[in-house]
């Protein structure tokens, strides 16, 4: 069976007490506890079965590893995981380091590495109990190991700052001392954790672990790699999705000194070179014919049409509550509104690359992934041997965001590196690397409310239409024409609703790889839960924080956050002309946030968002420091989608390049992010999507606000806005 | 044709195209992979350096074209005094993300207060502006710069 990595929630109560941990002697003397990490309701764990894929090791030096499979980028999880074992084991912070999962190695592979991967917000979600257990659990082996040295009882020593401690005799001895003979201890079969308020490193602010090498150039990123006698290449795709090399005169590339090859694939032309200049020159120089292929025609038009229609017929219904189409045909009011969302490219600060020596009966790749064992596996494939012959070294990721999840760039590079003698890097340009992204889905919305006499919602109906991505990425995910990740923001709202209907028809746009962005799911639905809840309370004549209060009975964690935030914000206090405020609220990846966005509109029909008021409970916080960040880093990932975010589609191929005609927030208009945080004991949200997915109604109704227009096809159109000369 | 040209304060040799952008020099013929790629246009500033204490985008700019001018990286920012004082800064406001575009930002901000001891927020904006940072940083790279001007006023 599979793991779905998707229905990750707060609660672990499927966790089960028998074989959480094993215990063993490491090499060298010391002790490796190995653990499972839920992701997801691993079917491994809850039947009972012991399948690790973390493992702990105490050395004689006393410094302990945890080697485990979410990988940092940028996100802070390398800080925030050894937090979870550090306050249990009591040892200072910096005695934790952290390493990638290698995949190659036989200790790691078990069913649970088949999705070996970050992303969906999970890692502080899925490691919350069980890295605390295990710190716990190693703590107690270590001074048990202690006390029979001393020939005393354990519950007469104590553990602090990485040593075992008999305070009647004044005896300490440090872990690394220990670690040989706590490795014959029996591993508890149960541990009591920390009370919140004893907790000593969770909640206070942490410094991050993994920076210093990120200020002097020396942090080594994927496309850094560099096997000695590596050559460069770059290539060009066929521009229409689904197209072929049709003629190729690479007369003038051989000209180009430092070339050295030239790479034909069927859909595909690379150069290969001594450096990316002669490589990119070289590509520049071919005279590349293209076949257009099936999708010659396709247009961003097109797929808008075809959703458009899906949400007419019958879809997979997601959520029903009571009669919505009576409700709404009983309703004093009824209100309607269809929303589109575009495609997004990730646009990663580290353009797309993969470096592969591929050799005889083996692969060699170094790669900055979030998906390890996906690129294990779809290498292999596509180079013809077992995933056990293909070695993957993982690197730094120079932006994630859902774009390193996926191994096409893995795949294409192992593509030409057969035809390549000794390793290759192979670089995408910017260009390439926005025509030739898994986007985030384009979706269409077809929405509907009836409110009663006081303008109060007493049905909602939404019919939705869009790609699944994890009916693709992760096939036993999509079942009965659903999937938990298009739903997610859509389904189970915090607001009262006494009819609710929510559907869903999948259908994938021809041609246009789609994949996971940041916030996933929820940077569809929130924009739309969000904007039509906004759209209901300006209908009723009602203030937009008062309206959703009224509809919050069953959800207080969502009130306080939506009282705080408005509060901050200084909500309903007057603005000057062209200015508004937008309130948002949405409980996604287990945690509550509202946010209230103040923009200005100029004549032309500009935006300029200035600043953006957060209030958050993600219950309990484990580092301060890195929810404010990840808020901030967030709310301007959103930000940007929001003002410009728009992959178009014309004669089946991206008409966006660069950042030019792909644009980016820069620092003159970053907005200031206030962030507020409610103090809670609830098992901890996710943190790194939620800003981002939030944003974006909140800015809407900000617009909407100042202008009384309503946005519902994203991104910021300013001739919409633009007011008449 | 062959080039010699100042990086750090050492002379190398190089035997390249003379329109081969710098970029491409530093990161595939000399393996000082600190300066990064990221738009290849100028459109982003990840792969800023300095050449004679200006910052500069080194993907556009042709190693025929430096001559004798001296060019700084990222791997010896920190041995000039506005660089140290920018990487301490960073490192104390905890800036970094992903980290991929901080080279380029600690290239451009070092620039900057090298030229100017103590930016104002437009002048911060102005400098900055070239840098894109995906992860959104910018909140916390416009207070690290004001952290590090403070360490001049400080005469530290």
């Amino acid at each position: 069976m599979m793991v779905d990595r998707i229905a990750v929630r707060s609660d672990d109560a499927s966790l089960s007490r028998r074989g959480f941990l094993a215990g063993s002697a490491a090499l060298g003397g010391g002790l490796v506890l190995s653990l499972s990490l839920p992701f997801g309701q691993s079917e491994a764990v809850a039947s009972g079965d012991f399948a690790p894929n973390a493992f702990i090791r105490i050395g004689s030096d006393g410094q302990v590893v945890l080697t485990m499979p979410y990988v940092e980028m940028g996100q802070g999880t390398y800080t925030s995981i050894p937090m979870l074992i550090a306050e249990e084991l009591e040892v200072n912070l910096k005695q934790v380091r952290l390493e990638h999962a290698p995949p190659n190695e036989k200790l790691y592979a078990n069913p649970l590495l088949g999705v070996q991967a970050t992303g969906n917000s999970n890692a502080m979600r899925g490691g919350w109990k069980p890295l605390r257990e295990a710190g716990a659990a190693a703590r107690i082996m270590l001074t048990a190991a202690a006390a029979r040295r001393w020939s005393v009882d354990p519950k007469s020593c104590r553990a602090r700052d990485g040593e075992v401690i008999h305070d009647s005799s004044g005896r300490r001895l440090k872990y690394g001392e220990l670690a040989a003979d706590a490795a014959q201890m029996a591993v508890p079969e149960s541990v009591t954790l920390k009370r919140p308020e004893d907790f000593r490193l969770i909640g206070t602010p942490a410094k991050r672990l993994d920076v210093s090498g990120k200020v002097n150039g020396t942090a080594r990123y994927g496309i850094d790699a560099r096997p000695p006698g590596v050559k460069i290449a770059t290539l060009a795709q066929s521009p229409a999705f689904g197209g072929r090399v049709k003629n190729l005169d690479d007369t003038a590339a051989w000209a180009v000194k430092g070339v050295r090859q030239i790479v034909r694939l069927d859909d595909a032309v690379a150069v290969v070179a001594d450096h990316m200049g002669a490589a990119k020159k070289g590509l520049e120089a071919l005279k590349i014919e293209w076949d257009d292929g099936p999708h010659a025609s396709l247009s961003s038009e097109m797929v808008g049409r075809e959703l458009e229609q899906a949400t007419l017929g019958s879809g997979a219904v997601a959520q029903n509550i009571g009669d919505s189409d009576k409700a709404i045909a009983e309703a004093t009011t009824k209100v309607e509104a269809a929303y589109h969302l575009p495609f997004l490219a990730h646009a990663t600060m580290e353009p797309m690359n993969c470096t592969v020596h591929f050799r005889k009966g083996e692969c060699e790749i170094w790669v900055g992934t979030q998906a390890i064992v996906r690129v294990q596996t779809m290498a292999a494939e596509a180079a013809g041997l077992t995933p056990e012959n293909v070695i993957v070294h993982n690197h730094l990721i120079g932006g994630g965001f859902g774009r390193r999840l996926e191994a096409d760039c893995a795949v294409r590079a192992v593509q030409i590196a057969k035809y390549v003698e000794g390793p290759v890097k192979v670089v995408w340009t910017r260009e390439e690397d926005i025509q030739h992204d898994m986007y985030r889905p384009y979706w269409f919305d077809r929405i509907s409310a009836g409110l009663d006499g006081q303008g109060r919602p007493v049905a909602w109906k939404n019919r939705f239409a869009g790609p699944s991505v994890i009916a693709r990425w992760l096939p036993p995910g999509f079942r009965d024409g659903l999937d938990p990740d298009s739903t997610e923001g859509a389904i189970d709202l915090v607001y009262d609703l006494p009819n609710f209907h929510v559907q869903f028809s999948r259908v994938e746009p021809p041609g246009i790889p789609t994949g996971f962005w940041r916030s996933v799911g929820p940077s569809h639905n929130a924009f739309v839960t969000e904007s039509f809840i906004d759209e209901l309370a300006a209908t009723a004549k009602q203030d937009a924080v008062a309206y959703r209060r009224e509809l919050l009975g069953k959800s207080p964690r969502a009130k306080a956050v939506l009282d705080l935030a408005a509060e901050k914000s200084g909500w309903g206090q007057a603005l000057p002309k062209g200015r508004g405020r937008g309130v948002a609220l949405q409980f996604v990846f287990g945690s509550y946030m509202a946010q209230v966005a103040e923009v200005e509109v100029s004549k032309e029909g500009n935006v300029r968002v200035h600043r953006v008021v957060c209030a958050m409970d993600c219950g309990t916080v484990i580092n301060p420091d890195t929810v404010q960040a990840q808020l901030q880093s967030g709310v301007i990932f959103g930000t940007t989608a929001a003002l410009y975010g728009e992959i178009t589609l014309k004669n089946g191929r991206v008409e966006q390049t660069n950042f030019d005609t792909y644009q980016m927030l820069r620092m003159n208009e970053a907005p200031a992010v206030d962030v507020h945080i409610v103090k809670s004991t609830e098992p901890p949200g996710g943190m790194g999507e939620t800003g981002t997915s939030l944003i974006v109604p909140a800015i809407s109704n900000a617009i909407f606000a100042a202008t009384g227009k309503r946005l519902r096809k994203m991104p910021v159109d300013s001739n919409f806005l633009k007011q008449p000369a | 044709m062959a080039f010699t040209i100042n990086i750090n304060g050492t002379s190398h040799g190089i035997d390249v195209d003379g329109d081969t952008p710098l970029l491409w020099v530093l990161r595939d013929v000399l393996g000082m992979t600190g300066t990064k790629f990221g738009c290849g246009a100028a459109l982003c500033g990840a792969c800023t350096v300095h050449i004679d204490g200006v910052a500069t985008r080194s993907c556009i700019t042709s190693i025929d074209s430096i001559d004798k001018s001296v060019v700084t990286t990222i791997e010896a920012i920190g041995a000039t005094v506005s660089g140290a004082k920018i990487q301490k800064a960073w490192l104390d406001r905890e800036v970094v993300q992903c980290g991929y575009c901080q080279s380029g930002q600690i290239m451009s901000a070092s620039a900057l207060l090298a030229s100017n001891p103590h930016p104002s927020d437009t002048d911060i904006d102005d400098a900055m502006s070239g840098n894109i940072c995906r992860c959104g940083t910018y909140v916390r790279i416009r207070e690290a710069i004001k952290l590090a001007a403070q360490t001049n006023a400080k005469g530290g």
